[in-house]
């Protein structure tokens, strides 16, 4: 009896917590899509009450239930260096395996990366500052946008127009600052949500100068020491190899890893700097914060503006990939699928983000060729029009299971004696979340 | 006792002042929470701060921290010896909020922001309900506290991204100093767990820890005694003790249990409904009608009647000084 009652009790009040997280995320996709994993979710969750909490154990270690997570921290030492292989070696061993698809997987490779960038740059403001931001895709936007206008206003390459954009994307992070400073909670999230949103009808309705809904054209590609990649005269002539259009997709692959491995190499000894800790602790408690002298406006402005000159980076490797952008880019579906990432990965962690661009962008992907399926349901059966049905599954179970993100252990930031990991139950999440 | 030595008319709290509160008055809306309240804090004294509960304690705290704006009134936190009158009252008209020529620093804290008055004029404090950093573990929280001087050994963080030499330096006397602070507080085997999975007394402890670590001039503590067992009460007395002795750091506490107060400080301030009702050395307080009065409940004219009869004339003696050295003149 007991046991059916904390049932019932624990049920409406967990599938209503995890209807509402993953109502958020799934919101940008469709609402039918939403009702459905909300149908999910209550099915999910009876069956987790069925064979969980059966045993009328309290609400709060139900949710502790998952894998041991010193399984995955432990791996995750091994996972870095790993990972970091793999992404170094990644465009030769696709060349080696897929000789005739290598060109698609590359392409893909270099999407996931420039996600894996944006993740790490969301996760200073989301992971570590604690302010949830709804709005990163507009320091996206800038980025690109301002490289494509420096590219065709005043012909600068790519080089040159990155560290500009870098800078130009981080003043609208300290502009976006100011006035969400004063806010907490909701109120930021929505601030930041709207602010995304002006960029792009700026640069949607600014006609004479951004172009408009036409967007910009012709964008130049990057170049590597002054050799471009053409069929003469260029990067393979001066190596005397037969030219090759893979060869400007591998160089663009290691263009974006080398921006997010510093984006890395930056969050990470940021972390360990009195700036980051002073981030943590501001997601902790603010109020603490300033009782010990750290001025928090200064802070929360350096983890906003640092975050948009990540994005900003990425925006403008986005311009030059594509050659092409216009403000349909940079939607808030944009926002919500990095955030999703970073949450997904677990906030603060640098690997999970990794983990998690790869699953959902590389996941979007594959669902795209899910051929097998057809045989299962029959020839009338399109398994594209149940990806995102299928992804939102999947991240529904990924939050069932880790509440807290894939990787959800906090690493400290220095070491007295032992290191110790931190659980997730311990650590903030901080405003807005 | 040392207590003893500090009879009524040589209270060293009026000469060597570090903080003094003129005038306070605190209004939220039509509630005065704070009303004209004056009172000074001696330097190396822990001064105790009384009253029954919503008598305006944590108002006070959070005015003198800057947490709060007061309505009227004057906060002076002084770095250097001495009244330093004439100085404070040239401050006061300038409309800056510190004069920090030479080493004789002389602060208007209801002017600075909450953070500045932590950063310059070296105020720290605790709060009731204990504000660690909960995910962080011990010694993180300790090296939060020393960022001011951290930042600028990063050189504003570039010189940290590079790990440059200075940084590295300042880095590891930063842990040293609150390793130091770990082992005084008996916490340094628990220096790598995260400040959440502490027991109570010991989080009571490292927030004591953290603020100590912004080596502050006044330490003032929130109840650190509420929600203590007496064995942990009586540590917490040993090392409040030993941070006024060793540390030239003068303690402003509130605290509910009348053991503590009556054991450790040298200079009692009872407030009821936000106004002053009595101010001197325990042993003076303890016996005060006002307050036996305000903790007990007396009638008003019992009140009147008690006071008439008993040495009134000695408390007001007690206050009156305070008001014409500091207040009398602004």
């Amino acid at each position: 009896m007991a046991a059916g009652l904390v049932g019932v009790l624990g049920f409406f009040f967990l599938a209503l917590r995890t209807d509402i997280g993953t109502g958020g995320l799934d919101l940008t996709y469709r609402w039918g899509l939403w009702f459905i994993s909300i149908a999910i979710a209550f099915g999910g969750r009876l069956l987790l009450n069925l064979f969980v909490f059966n045993r009328a154990k309290p609400i709060a270690s139900g949710i502790k239930i998952s894998l041991p997570a010193g399984a995955i921290s432990a791996g995750s030492r091994v996972l870095g260096p790993f990972l970091l292989l793999v992404a170094l070696t990644l465009p030769f061993i696709v060349m080696a395996v897929y000789p005739d698809r290598d060109r698609q997987f590359i392409d893909l490779a270099i999407l996931i990366m420039t996600y894996v960038m944006l993740g790490w740059g969301l996760n200073i403001v989301v992971g570590l500052a604690g302010l949830l931001d709804l709005g990163y895709v507009a320091f996206y936007a800038v980025g690109a946008y301002s490289f494509a206008l420096l590219a065709q206003y005043f012909d600068i390459g790519f080089w040159m127009a990155l560290p500009l954009a870098g800078l130009l994307a981080a003043t609208w992070g300290i502009i976006l600052g100011f006035p969400v400073l004063r806010l907490r909670g909701d109120y930021l999230a929505i601030v930041t949500l709207a602010f995304g949103e002006i960029i792009r009808v700026v640069l949607l309705n600014w006609y004479d100068f951004t172009g408009g809904p036409d967007g910009i054209s012709g964008i130049p590609k990057p170049s590597f020491f002054g050799l471009d990649f053409t069929r003469t005269g260029g990067f393979a002539e001066f190596f005397g190899i037969d030219y090759d259009s893979i060869h400007r997709f591998i160089y663009l692959y290691y263009i974006i890893l080398l921006l997010a491995l510093i984006t890395n190499f930056v969050t990470l000894r940021l972390r360990k700097l009195p700036i980051g800790r002073a981030w943590e602790a501001l997601r902790e408690d603010e109020i603490a914060c300033r009782s010990l002298g750290i001025n928090t406006t200064n802070t929360k402005l350096t983890a906003f503006s640092i975050g948009a000159m990540f994005g900003g980076f990425a925006g403008s490797f986005f311009a030059t990939r594509q050659g092409f952008i216009s403000p349909e880019s940079f939607t808030f579906l944009e926002s919500a699928i990095i955030l999703a990432i970073v949450v997904l990965g677990g906030l603060g962690s640098q690997i999970g983000v990794v983990i998690a661009s790869v699953v959902m962008i590389g996941g979007i992907e594959i669902l795209r060729n899910l051929g097998f399926l057809k045989e299962i349901f029959g020839p009338d059966f399109e398994p594209t029009q149940y990806r995102m049905l299928i992804f939102g599954l999947a991240m529904v179970l990924i939050m069932v299971w880790k509440p807290r993100g894939i990787i959800s252990s906090r690493n400290p930031s220095a070491v007295y004696k032992e290191r110790k990991k931190i659980g997730s139950d311990m650590v903030a999440q901080g405003e807005g979340h | 006792m040392e207590n003893a030595m500090k009879t009524p008319p040589a209270q060293t709290w009026d000469d060597n002042v570090v903080l003094s509160v003129e005038h306070l008055t605190m209004r939220f809306g039509g509630l005065v929470a704070v009303n004209d309240l004056s009172f000074n804090v001696g330097r190396g004294d822990i001064t105790a701060l009384i009253g029954p509960n919503g008598a305006g304690k944590t108002t006070v705290f959070n005015c003198v921290t800057g947490f709060y704006k007061p309505t009227e009134g004057r906060i002076v936190m002084r770095h250097g010896k001495g009244l330093q009158a004439d100085r404070i009252e040239a401050l006061t008209r300038t409309g800056r909020q510190f004069d920090d020529d030479g080493d004789d620093r002389v602060f208007l804290l209801e002017r600075m922001p909450d953070f500045e008055i932590s950063k310059r004029a070296k105020v720290a404090r605790t709060f009731q309900n204990i504000r660690l950093f909960g995910g962080m573990t011990a010694l993180e929280n300790l090296l939060v506290a020393q960022h001011n001087p951290l930042m600028i050994a990063s050189a504003m963080t570039i010189g940290g991204i590079f790990n440059l030499p200075g940084y590295r330096k300042a880095r590891a006397e930063a842990i040293d100093f609150a390793a130091y602070w770990l082992e005084k507080t008996g916490l340094i085997d628990r220096a790598d767990d995260p400040a959440a999975d502490l027991p109570y007394g010991d989080q009571r402890r490292l927030e004591i820890a953290r603020a100590m670590c912004t080596r502050p001039h006044l330490l003032c503590l929130d109840e650190p005694a509420a929600g203590l067992n007496p064995r942990e009460s009586n540590e917490l007395n040993e090392l409040l003790q030993y941070i006024r002795k060793d540390h030239d750091t003068s303690i402003l506490l509130i605290e509910h249990d009348m053991g503590v107060v009556m054991q450790i400080s040298d200079h009692v301030v009872v407030l009821d409904y936000g106004e002053k009702i009595s101010d001197g050395n325990p042993e003076l307080v303890k016996n005060d009608p006002k307050v036996i009065s305000a903790y007990l409940g007396v009638d008003e004219d019992e009140v009147a009647a008690v006071e008439e009869s008993i040495d009134m004339p000695v408390i007001h003696g007690k206050t009156k000084p305070a008001d014409n050295g500091e207040g009398g003149q602004s």
